[in-house]
């Protein structure tokens, strides 16, 4: 439990944007991620995404490390910014691209 | 047994009375549900804090038996007369 939450630091620390997800952002394997996919590529940013199915501790772990009980989750700079729902609603307002400008995220190449 | 728009919604008032559900039945097989929540308790709180309000009052169902719920929360407009 606690092997996983230092895992999930250092991912989160590695990357300026992470999406911990369902399948991987060519192959999502449930449409929230998938969904969560559409709205970074749109931002244009840079962002890894780690694969839960792949990694147990990390899907279970990620849900504690949270406080968040569903998968797809993204994080800005360490920081947990929400689901897919809050994702949506951040884009629509702006609100997104205006948190990866504040923060100053790298852009995708 | 997934469950029913009423239940979902039910369980919502109860831990936010005055909350207004709006619940859409999103693939028409009464288990991919989306929530539209309007409370007045998510005054002064962020995306995030309203939420997991929500995911409170579902009792750690949601990402359980509740794993397709698409949930959108807003704070009313004009505040409800009580």
């Amino acid at each position: 439990m606690s092997d996983s939450n230092s895992r999930i630091t250092e991912i989160v620390s590695d990357s300026d944007v992470v999406l911990f997800m369902k399948g991987t952002p060519l192959f999502p394997q449930c449409g929230f991620s998938s969904r969560a996919v559409s709205i970074l590529d749109h931002c244009g940013v840079s962002y890894a995404s780690v694969d839960v199915l792949q990694d147990q501790d990390i899907r279970q772990g990620i849900k504690a490390y949270s406080d968040w009980p569903t998968i797809p989750q993204l994080y800005v700079k360490g920081e947990f910014v929400g689901g897919s729902d809050i994702m949506m609603e951040m884009f629509e307002a702006g609100e997104l691209k205006q948190l990866m400008d504040e923060k100053d995220v790298a852009k995708a190449t | 047994m997934p469950m029913s728009g009423t239940e979902i919604e039910a369980m919502i008032t109860a831990a936010l009375p005055g909350a207004e559900v709006e619940m859409t039945d999103l693939a028409g097989d009464g288990d991919h549900w989306a929530a539209k929540v309007t409370a007045p308790q998510f005054d002064g709180k962020n995306r995030v804090q309203q939420h997991k309000m929500v995911y409170e009052a579902l009792g750690g169902r949601m990402g359980g038996v509740l794993h397709a719920l698409q949930l959108t929360t807003a704070v009313p407009t004009s505040q409800p007369e009580t």
